[in-house]
């Protein structure tokens, strides 16, 4: 909260420290500052909808990539690394692109930009997802293995009410870092024409011809969206670990 | 061939176990018969926790056999599961859910793979948390508990699933010393409920009250079988006799 007063004391000295800024473009007191600034938050839908949509696929995805990585089965594992390897080596910007422009063609289906940028970023983030899930398995004692089969638990009860569960817990700082991460790299989306936030102010720009504030704006955006998710997953691992401590 | 089932819960044959290099059993075979008490002693790496550990499959023993109940440990099916519910197993640190209550751990496993209603597993696990002399802490989290405490929950947890053999792997080990004596009062007196058991266990008090038979092992082998008379004070083998002297000395 403290660091939300200052940046807004920092917004609103910063008119005064050059005669070039030109807020009125962004202004909400007069008419068309106000059409402008409800155009530029009209993109956090768009931005959150994508980037929640594809964090829950990514740690779907991530998980079912981490189970036969931790299997006996050299198949199974070498699965798990190629997935791993490949995905986590292309870039996610080439990955928007090739997902948008090569998917249609080689699948037949008709991809629509939200589903384009979704299918990229929930790929990319699964592959480390994948590596999350895997070490804070591994993270768990034996022990609460073979406690599980000692009453006849079989393995997907295992992993659901056992491993599963205290493994979560020991990630939650690093899935709420993947969180932060896809909300900024959803603006990445922009450039197949995602109406997201960062869309929203390079069309702002391309009109109005002020870069300076609108990006400043933009900056702001991202800035308290994502203080509010990291509270808000700091929240949720305090919840969780009274839980265990009490 | 009906009467040695009956007769027999664990038949353990001939049984190899070899980690890497390290031959942790070599050609093992014991019986144990139903209601009968077996400790289980030895100096450490003498495959003791191997032995038993191989009986509810935690270990997979590589050659011989090894029935429990009636049921023929198999390296693929349906048995390892069928014989899991009949074997529970109490381990040396407990291994406690830690993110559940001490009422949730003991009741997953009957809701899950003896598919009882909630209530009826809360109802189970409260008259075990009794039997452990513990109802009091049904709602606690294992960490909010001593070691002897949780040793007990661990015992309710393993008694919730009504098996028909107990295996303790040395269950006090862990324990402070003033806390040992609680978690054997418990084990006491379900020996003296006729429930088939198995402990690994130093505790040679324990052993001597209420054990049918004495087992001693050595380097992956059972060197001496005796009823505790016996055992304690005419051991064949120099092995256990010295065995027993550095162990009884304190």
């Amino acid at each position: 909260m403290k660091k939300l007063i200052i940046l807004f004391f920092a917004i609103a000295l910063l008119p005064g420290c050059s005669d070039d800024w030109g807020w009125y473009v962004v202004n909400p007191y007069n008419k068309s500052g106000l059409i402008n600034v409800k155009f530029l938050l009209s993109g956090y839908y768009f931005t959150l909808l994508l980037s929640f949509t594809s964090i829950l696929i990514s740690v779907v995805v991530g998980l079912l990539v981490a189970l036969p990585g931790l299997s006996k089965n050299p198949w199974l594992r070498n699965f798990n690394r190629v997935y791993v390897e490949v995905v986590r080596s292309v870039p996610i910007l080439v990955l928007i692109l090739w997902v948008y422009y090569g998917l249609p063609p080689i699948t037949g289906l008709d991809v629509t930009v939200f589903w384009a940028g979704v299918i990229a970023l929930a790929l990319s983030d699964s592959a480390f997802q994948a590596e999350i899930f895997r070490g804070g398995i591994q993270s768990i004692d034996k022990g609460q293995y073979e406690a599980s089969h000692s009453v006849s638990l079989n393995y997907r009860d295992t992993m659901r009410f056992v491993i599963l569960p205290q493994a979560i817990r020991r990630i939650l700082p690093a899935l709420g870092n993947q969180l932060v991460y896809m909300l900024k790299m959803s603006s990445l989306v922009s450039i197949i024409g995602m109406q997201e936030l960062t869309r929203k102010a390079n069309e702002l720009v391309v009109t109005e011809y002020r870069p300076l504030e609108i990006y400043t704006v933009l900056v702001l955006e991202y800035l308290i969206l994502i203080l509010v998710v990291s509270a808000g997953v700091r929240w949720l691992e305090r919840r969780l670990q009274s839980d265990e401590r009490a | 061939m009906a009467q040695a089932v009956i007769n027999e819960d664990i038949q353990i044959k001939n049984v190899f176990k070899r980690f890497g290099d390290f031959e942790a059993l070599k050609d093992v075979s014991l019986s144990v018969n139903a209601g009968e008490r077996v400790v289980i002693c030895g100096p450490s790496g003498s495959g003791k926790s191997t032995l038993i550990r191989c009986i509810n499959g935690l270990e997979r023993h590589e050659s011989g056999s090894i029935i429990v109940d009636g049921i023929t440990l198999a390296e693929r099916g349906a048995s390892l599961q069928q014989i899991r519910s009949r074997v529970g197993m109490v381990f040396q640190q407990f291994n406690l859910f830690p993110h559940l209550t001490v009422l949730d751990n003991i009741t997953l496993g009957p809701i899950r793979s003896k598919n009882l209603s909630r209530e009826q597993a809360n109802k189970l696990a409260m008259t075990y948390l009794e039997r452990v002399k513990i109802p009091e802490q049904a709602q606690k989290y294992p960490r909010q508990l001593s070691g002897g405490q949780q040793q007990r929950v661990a015992i309710a947890r393993s008694l919730c699933m009504e098996p028909k053999i107990l295996l303790f792997d040395e269950p006090t080990s862990a324990l402070d010393p003033e806390m040992i004596s609680e978690v054997l009062d418990v084990m006491i007196g379900l020996a003296e409920t006729g429930m088939t058991m198995i402990c690994v266990t130093h505790e040679m008090g324990f052993a001597r009250r209420v054990a049918d038979k004495m087992v001693f092992m050595d380097e992956g082998k059972i060197v001496e079988m005796a009823p505790p008379s016996k055992f304690f004070d005419s051991p064949n083998t120099d092995r256990c006799k010295n065995f027993l002297k550095q162990i009884l000395q304190h």
